[in-house]
């Protein structure tokens, strides 16, 4: 039996820690697996409550979660690849402008 | 006992992940730091009793979505991250408040954690109430959300593609020679 709070204290640190990257993290694809794993904070806390209240709709949300991060990650990863034609470079310092 | 071992075991492996994708410098280095995170947490579901979410976690997340990544940077041959000053907003209002925030979620999980636990296998769902519920209290979303990947694919096919190929495309329509590169370069991503 573990306690309700050792899994939302997981995802909550899971979820700390993306945010860290996300601020501290120079590489745009790092900044972008850094949002992933904020996701990821998120599923966890999604399927402990689904676990505690045993109601299934957590379970069909972290599906939904999941369906969203794709679609994110390929249109993010496709920007990616537009900015970096662009720019050639993936510090997001030297990112800086809208219009080249 | 053993559910709490196995919690504290996979837990440490995926907080011990998602460290090491801050400390490690070169993306391959985090990106395959974070497919151990996923890994750790599909096990973390499946303590949970939760297989269905465990193998889409797997598949989908470290997976699809994680190819994905690596296959972003190989192809933009990504090296080792520059360090930089960043951004000071980030280090005088961004950390203090992620750590303030940190402190008042843990500070409250423990100040009102109570007896309510979790036990192995606590959820009850199989796959066939999955399907049940997907397939008729969540209809509505789940077709919303196969538009949503319809225009995620053409999102990133436009985006991605060579803009001076759609251009030549564009500007003589008789000389074929443009098409097929710019399949070419739909295929390649």
């Amino acid at each position: 039996m573990v306690p309700l709070t050792y899994y939302l204290l997981l995802s909550g640190i899971l979820f700390a820690c993306g945010v860290l990257g996300f601020l501290i993290k120079r590489n745009i694809i790092t900044i972008f697996m850094s949002i992933e794993l904020m996701l990821n904070g998120v599923n966890l806390s999604f399927v402990a409550f689904a676990a505690h209240w045993h109601a299934l709709s957590g379970q069909i949300f972290v599906f939904f979660v999941m369906v969203v991060a794709a679609a994110e990650a390929a249109v993010g990863l496709a920007i990616i690849i537009a900015v970096y034609r662009t720019r050639e470079t993936l510090n997001v310092d030297q990112v800086n402008l809208l219009k080249l | 006992m053993l559910h709490l071992i196995l919690f504290l075991f996979f837990g440490a492996i995926c907080v011990a992940g998602s460290i090491n994708l801050l400390v490690q410098r070169h993306p391959i280095d985090s990106a395959l730091s974070l497919v151990v995170v996923m890994a750790s947490l599909a096990a973390e579901y499946l303590l949970l009793g939760a297989e269905f979410v465990a193998a889409i976690q797997v598949i989908v997340y470290a997976g699809a979505i994680m190819v994905l990544f690596i296959f972003t940077i190989m192809l933009l041959n990504a090296g080792a991250e520059e360090r930089t000053k960043g951004s000071r907003v980030a280090s005088v209002l961004g950390i203090p408040g992620l750590v303030i925030g940190a402190v008042l979620v843990a500070w409250t999980l423990l100040h009102r954690a109570n007896a309510e636990t979790v036990s192995i296998g606590a959820l009850p769902g199989t796959p066939h109430d999955i399907a049940w519920l997907l397939f008729h209290d969540f209809l509505l979303p789940f077709e919303v959300t196969s538009v949503l990947i319809l225009i995620a694919i053409l999102g990133a096919v436009v985006l991605a593609s060579r803009p001076e190929a759609v251009a030549r495309r564009h500007h003589d329509p008789e000389t074929t020679k443009a098409a097929p590169e710019l399949v070419g370069a739909g295929k390649e991503r």
